[in-house]
């Protein structure tokens, strides 16, 4: 056990693989002698050698098309895009070929792969170093989709998505990277993927999240409880394939929903979670399901970031609003 | 513009003979300027006024001045996330960009883009670009548009060592290249893109090479020497608007401080950058207006002093403006709101 930050644990799970798998290969901008913007392989590339953590050049195409390349041989890349907002010429790779490869060739070829990246506001960095595009990449058959929210889970998802056999996309918050330590058994024990966590019981109404939003979620929670609403916090951690059973049961005994995501609000990944909802559980529904998330603008500077980011008091506003309705 | 070749004999540098003295001695204030405003900058930092992250481009002040000394305000550039030094060599206010760096109403982009996205068309600065290799094909697109409205003017887009590895650096290239238009691609080669060498990044020994691919001259000249970056691009910009085409000129300098931030400079020595530092552009452009009767010692004091002085007038300038409008969250993203 270790007390740890999710960037540690990103840095202990990457460590694990490496160690484990002679398969494993980590390559991306800065990551070996550097040890990566954020330190997440920090002494990999001295411990495991130049050979299996690469620096690659300024090539955001190639860094994702060379995973894929090696992938479909027997590789398991972990390939790093040093923040999100630089990871669409990768995006080309990861949609028109990462997420195809197996259907394409009937299964002839795997793309066990994982690209890592960044990404989220509240470090005051602008524009590409803030977004939260998780729901380009949900929305692609074929690529998986993990954002962790803690340390735990940061390193029990990332050694799943390692040793999956299809392609992850692992989006890391970086306004979590350090916010806080956990306890967390480094044994190497994946999290399955696909599964939601339950992070707090409730009966009056269901908080779905996730990413580092999932903070304020368990803040707005704690909050309401001092009012008498029990909320249940669900942390989806997959987008891809999400665990709708667990928000389906959930709603079904709470009656309320309400969904928290940092990204903005149209076409967001909490627009699925509604829609499913409202497809498969509207009979239950007391109250209208409500969506708390940035408005739909480029995440502004500094002085204007606390009003791109949904704050723990908006969460609290919208669980008000839903439990009134009778 | 570059006043017309003086006679054969003339074995003075470049600049000297291509420049009067008005234009000389503003260009040696403007890299005053430029030294001043990044120290400045990287103070405000320190104090906590100025969020995310910033590049300095100290040491790099030759390549920025000695590019756009040439050009009018009807030229264009292109800039980088290293660009503050651009800016101010195409024109910028330093008050405007402070008080964008400080996210205040009064900067350049109204405190949205900060200190990588400050862009000021009406001095033909097109804007600066957190995206490596980002400005390549927009400078490329913006020569397009002179060419076909016939505006005579050339675009000048820098770019860093690294970004002449991604895959735009190459399109952009290909395409100003087989549609002869008026584009300088203008690297400034520091040796590192962040902890990476170009030894380590790049499979050429000089970036110029690259230019054979796409049947452009390239050029490799001392960035740090104002005269031969000046020499070079002139020579590109003609080459441009007389309609034969784009070129590659690359600058080799080197960047004092480090890549941003949070470097820890733990891939280059002490003694390396020491080395570079001893080669500093700004005394030895100096020196040489001295050495030229173009300035006096005092008057090269002066403008120093008078560097301080825009720069101090600047802060106060930022520290004073309003914050951003909470009203205006959701302006501009397009042009008329969405409902
Ligand atoms: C597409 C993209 N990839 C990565 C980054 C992160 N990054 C910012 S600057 C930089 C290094 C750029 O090197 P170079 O082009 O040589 O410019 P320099 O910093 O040396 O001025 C990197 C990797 C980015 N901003 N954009
Ligand atoms: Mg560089």
């Amino acid at each position: 056990m270790a007390e740890i930050t999710l960037v540690e644990a990103v840095r202990a799970a990457l460590a694990h693989a490496l160690e484990e798998d002679p398969a494993v290969v980590i390559l991306g901008e800065d990551v070996g002698t550097d040890g990566g913007v954020f330190r997440a392989t920090e002494g990999l590339w001295q411990r495991f050698g130049s050979a299996r953590v690469r620096d690659t050049p300024l090539s955001e195409a190639a860094i994702a098309g060379v995973a894929v390349g090696l992938a479909a041989q027997g590789f398991r890349p972990v390939a790093e895009i040093q923040f999100q907002g630089f990871i669409h010429p990768a995006l080309d790779q990861l949609a028109n070929h990462a997420a195809r490869l197996r259907n394409r060739t009937r299964g002839r070829l795997g793309c066990p792969m994982v690209l890592r990246a960044p990404f989220g506001a509240g470090v005051h960095a602008p524009e590409h170093h803030s977004e939260s595009i998780e729901a380009i990449f949900a929305h692609i058959p074929g690529l998986k989709l993990v954002i962790p929210s803690s340390p735990a889970r940061a390193y029990g998802l990332l050694l799943a998505a390692i040793r999956d056999p299809d392609p992850v996309v692992f989006f890391e918050p970086t306004r979590i990277y350090r916010a806080g330590r956990e306890e967390v058994a480094l044994d190497g024990a994946s999290l399955p993927l696909g599964r939601a966590f339950t992070l707090r019981a409730g009966g009056d109404l269901t908080l779905v999240s996730w990413g580092a939003a999932v903070r304020e979620a368990l803040a707005a929670a704690e909050a309401l409880s001092g009012e008498g609403i029990e909320v249940e916090v669900i942390d989806l951690a997959t987008l891809r394939p999400w665990d709708a059973e667990a928000v389906l049961g959930s709603v079904r005994r709470t009656g309320r929903c309400v969904i928290l995501h940092e990204a903005p609000r149209t076409g967001g990944f909490g627009a699925e979670v509604a829609a499913r909802i409202a497809e498969e559980a509207l009979d239950s529904l007391l109250a209208p399901i409500r969506r708390v998330t940035a408005p739909d603008i480029v995440p502004p500077l500094l002085r204007l970031e606390h009003l791109y980011l949904p704050q723990v008091d908006d969460v609290i506003a919208a669980a008000r609003e839903v439990m009134q309705w009778r | 513009m570059p006043e017309p070749a003086a006679a054969a004999e003339d074995n003075r540098p470049y600049i000297i003979r291509a420049y009067g003295p008005d234009a000389l001695r503003g260009a040696l204030l403007r890299m005053f300027l430029i030294r001043n405003f990044e120290e400045a900058a990287e103070a405000s930092y320190m104090r906590g006024l100025v969020h995310g992250t910033m590049h300095l481009s100290i040491g790099q002040e030759a390549v920025a001045v000695g590019a756009c000394l040439g050009l009018t305000e009807s030229d264009k550039i292109t800039s980088t996330h290293r660009g503050h030094g651009h800016c101010i060599a195409k024109g910028a206010d330093v008050g405007r960009m402070f008080a964008e760096f400080f996210g205040k109403e009064t900067g350049y982009c109204r405190g949205r883009g900060g200190s990588m996205h400050i862009a000021d068309p009406a001095k033909g600065n097109l804007g600066a670009n957190g995206i490596v290799g980002g400005g390549l094909p927009i400078a490329v697109g913006s020569a397009l548009s002179a060419k076909r409205l016939g505006t005579g003017a050339v675009t000048v887009c820098f770019f860093g060592d690294g970004a002449n590895n991604e895959g735009a650096f190459h399109e952009a290239l290909n395409m100003a290249a087989i549609w002869k238009l008026p584009v300088v691609f203008l690297c400034e080669n520091n040796r590192y893109g962040m902890s990476t060498s170009t030894e380590r990044s790049t499979a050429v020994p000089r970036v110029a090479l690259r230019a054979a691919a796409y049947a452009m001259p390239g050029v490799t000249v001392d960035g740090n020497d104002i005269s031969a970056v000046a020499e070079a691009v002139d020579a590109a910009t003609a080459r441009g608007r007389a309609g034969e085409g784009p070129s590659l000129v690359e600058c080799l300098t080197y960047r004092w401080r480090g890549h941003s931030k949070s470097d820890r400079n733990r891939y280059r020595s002490r003694e390396e950058i020491e080395a570079w530092m001893a080669r500093d552009p700004i005394p030895r452009f100096a020196a040489l207006l001295v050495a030229h009767g173009i300035m006096s010692e005092d008057e090269v004091r002066a403008a120093e002093a008078e560097a301080e002085r825009v720069i101090e007038a600047g802060l106060e300038f930022a520290r004073a403006g309003p914050d951003p409008s909470v009203a205006d969250l959701t302006r501009d993203v397009y042009t008329t709101e969405a409902p």
